[in-house]
């Protein structure tokens, strides 16, 4: 057993270092650090430069532009791009349905979209939950019907994610009303811009416009635009949405919040005391540190064994609970760390290009928006108790 | 990076785990219990012959010459049995401080029969006043023309109703909470003055009470050098944390296989219970709790024996942490979903909890660990690495 990097892992994460040093523009790495919105044009310029080195599709097949690494250099590669301030890759298009595209698209769509979706000239969105639905996704409503070469979409989505800056959505929508609740989904790709796809902003609680409802109104569609087989939809969201999970947990970007968090805590003192050196303060992070030791090393574990050739289970969907977790803990003791100052609410302050003088120390503005937009992650991609009705029943046989 | 057991490691698993599964049935533990000793002599000697004993000791000494990584597997065995022989108190702390400490003649007189199985040791450390501060010894060493002249008191000494030699702390220098000016010394059992009031433990193994009234021993009974015994202490009691980390984790395993199995056999409302959803839920946050503790019992294991000492504090601290936390957890959940025969003497489920109760008491439990985890600064370089 050795819990060390090999001397080659530790090369590529220095080369991966020294690169994003020498391309992540500093204005972007600020904006990222401080925890503001970044700009549709910023995070497509960063997709293209991860392009153009041969690092935009990390977990995509060589085939189709991956770069061909070790599990354990993908996860190094998070990992350093978390540290370093890069942009979160956005997963719509790279882990959502790149993937379904690459394992069950036809010829013609893999041909089009997945290069597009390398350099980003599509802004993908996810059209799966509508109101009513939510965990029990398999309970959709909105039907699609064919009518001569055209999928006729009826319905409405919800939580859809950045929807705003999209100009395609993948989406499931019923196309046999009459077959049982799983069979008789499909998928199918709209262009947003098609007649009759209206899209309303949904602002939440941290005073963001980051999800939206999306109406349809007799769209239609191309009829190649369904991937796969017509009924299949919900076995290929299975197959996306483990593709998202592994992804959730968002190891090395709590581990660089955790920096920031006792940088902070050092900089805001109580009595002239840094935060940091008081003993409930410090117990707080050293209790939120040492869970996330663990399930790095747990991460670590399970990456070992899938390079040993173990096919990853239902133990991932724990990476995402107590992932989760943790990045609620964190965003809660950043807001307390600053105290009054999680009280001004200023939500211009978070957004692109915001030049205005800030209210209390400038890292104050985005933590208590950020505690509050934080609650939705023991929510999306299945929510942490559905995460755990799945460990019971495919891990402990319940 | 590599998991993986080495053809050593995978042998003493499948060795130790024979050993549990055919001879340390829950039924022949609790016979154990009952017995004089409170463990078996017999079990020992076959521990012995397995080579479990010199698992560590080098193979000039009569073991195998193993790391603390192949010790753990063991250890980790031993805590699904819940095997209450002294194997902590003297394989990993008195053969341990041996190791490290003595000088030639000690460890070609003591490592063999620890290896062979002739000989008990304790390590009589705290003190009734000294809580889980290492530092803190009032047990006074003083210099006689032959030897030295113990007097104190040492407190819940693991093992130490049956050693056969106890290795005791005590001030050659110093004040009471210095680091400085603290010696070791093996002291037999017998020697006049030396009172071991011996006790079962709640989890049902063996400590005593000790006391030192001018005690005499000679010059050779130090061990190590004279004032400069704490780099060893603290050493030594890092790698029982780790030792009992690797015990808890396979503690931890197997409580859960008996809930788990509890859960899928017992019917209520005409239904197994393990069909509700609720207790679906607390099973599944006391596999991650396992889990999450098999992590850093592993980190721990890794660091046990580092010669960078600030690494290995905050690693063994940051695992103490979460064993004491996910023992806890389980260990309480295990009994809620049982219902009342959980709380039995009959039954398993209730001896696993009171262990991992008992491994939250020793060495410092999770709070003590969190302040000494925040205390310590960061190693410099990657937290697993």
């Amino acid at each position: 057993m050795d819990l060390n990097y090999t001397p080659e892992e530790l090369a590529f994460a220095d080369e991966v270092r020294q690169w994003v040093r020498a391309n992540l523009p500093p204005e972007t790495r600020d904006r990222v650090l401080q925890h503001q919105h970044l700009g549709k044009e910023e995070q497509v310029e960063w997709q293209r430069r991860l392009h153009a080195r041969g690092w935009g599709a990390p977990h995509w097949p060589k085939e189709y532009g991956g770069p061909g690494w070790t599990s354990v250099q993908k996860y190094l590669f998070d990992e350093v791009l978390s540290e370093e301030g890069a942009p979160q890759a956005l997963p719509f298009g790279l882990s959502m349905i790149g993937p379904v595209l690459i394992a069950y698209g036809s010829q013609k769509q893999k041909d089009y979209y997945l290069p597009r979706i390398l350099r980003m000239d599509d802004w993908w969105c996810q059209g799966f939950s509508e109101p009513g639905s939510g965990s029990d996704l398999a309970s959709l409503r909105m039907k699609a019907e064919l009518d001569g070469d055209e999928w006729v979409l009826n319905g409405q989505k919800t939580w859809t994610t950045l929807g705003q800056y999209a100009n395609m959505i993948f989406l499931l929508a019923r196309t046999d009303p009459a077959a049982k609740k799983q069979q008789g989904i499909s998928m199918l790709l709209a262009d947003m811009s098609t007649p009759g796809i209206t899209l309303r902003p949904i602002i939440t609680v941290d005073g963001a416009h980051e999800v939206n409802e999306v109406f349809f109104d007799n769209v239609r569609v191309p009829k190649e635009n369904i991937v796969g087989q017509p009924g299949m939809g919900w076995s290929y969201a299975k197959f996306l949405l483990g593709h998202e999970r592994t992804n959730i947990a968002r190891i090395g970007r709590s581990k660089a919040e955790l920096a920031r968090l006792k940088k902070i805590a050092t900089e805001e003192k109580a009595d002239g005391v840094p935060l940091m050196e008081t003993p409930g303060f410090r117990e707080k992070v050293a209790a939120v540190e040492i869970e996330l030791m663990a399930l790095e090393l747990t991460n670590l574990r399970m990456i070992a064994a899938e390079q040993s050739g173990q096919a990853p289970g239902a133990e991932a969907n724990m990476l995402k609970i107590k992932g989760s977790e943790i990045q609620q803990t964190l965003t809660e003791l950043m807001m307390e760390a600053v105290g009054p100052y999680a009280l001004p609410y200023n939500p211009e302050a978070r957004e692109h290009g915001w030049k205005g003088e800030p209210i209390g120390p400038a890292y104050a503005a985005p933590l208590a928006p950020d505690y509050f937009n934080y609650r939705k992650v023991t929510i999306y991609g299945g929510s942490n108790e559905i995460q755990r009705n799945i460990l019971a029943k495919a891990v402990l046989g319940l | 990076m590599d998991f993986n057991l080495s053809d050593t490691q995978q042998m003493l698993r499948d060795t130790a785990a024979r050993l549990i599964r055919e001879r340390y049935g829950f039924e022949e533990r609790a016979k154990l219990l009952a017995s004089e000793d409170g463990f078996s002599r017999k079990m020992w000697a076959t521990f012995a012959e397995l080579g479990l004993l010199g698992v560590e000791i080098p193979e000039e000494h009569g073991g195998i010459g193993g790391t603390f990584q192949d010790l753990a597997i063991v250890l980790e065995a031993f805590g699904r049995g819940m095997v209450v022989e002294p194997f902590i108190p003297t394989v990993v702390l008195g053969a341990g401080l041996i190791r490290a400490a003595g000088n030639e003649a000690q460890k070609s007189e003591l490592l063999p029969r620890v290896a062979e199985g002739g000989m008990f040791l304790a390590f009589a450390h705290g003190e009734p006043r000294s809580r889980y501060s290492l530092t803190h010894v009032e047990t006074t060493a003083k210099r006689e023309a032959d030897g030295y002249r113990l007097d104190g008191a040492k407190a819940v000494v693991l093992g130490g109703d049956c050693a056969d030699r106890l290795i005791v702390s005590a001030r050659t220098a110093g004040k009471t909470s210095d680091r400085d000016g603290l010696s070791l010394f093996l002291v037999e059992r017998g020697a006049p003055g030396l009172k071991i009031r011996g006790y079962p433990t709640v989890d049902g193994t063996r400590a005593a009470e000790v006391m030192l009234v001018g005690v005499r021993v000679p010059g050779s009974a130090l061990l190590g050098p004279e004032g400069g015994a704490f780099p060893f202490i603290e050493q030594t009691i890092d790698r029982g944390i780790a030792a009992l980390c690797s015990e808890a984790v396979g503690n931890m395993q197997a409580l859960n296989e008996v809930t788990l199995d509890y859960l899928k056999t017992r019917t209520q409302f005409g239904v197994p219970i393990g069909s509700f959803q609720v207790l679906q839920h607390h099973m599944v946050d006391m596999y991650i709790a396992h889990e999450q503790a098999r992590s850093m019992a592993i980190l721990a294991a890794d660091r046990a024996d580092s010669t960078d000492a600030q690494a290995r504090t905050k690693a063994i601290s940051a695992a103490k942490v979460q064993i004491g936390r996910s023992g806890r957890f389980i260990g309480q959940w295990a009994i809620q979903l049982h219902g009342g025969i959980g709380t039995t003497m009959e039954y398993s489920a209730g001896h696993y909890f009171k262990r991992l109760t008992a491994i939250d008491r020793t060495f410092g439990d999770a709070d003590f660990h969190l302040t000494r985890f925040a205390n310590v600064p960061s190693p410099s370089g990657r937290g697993s690495g």
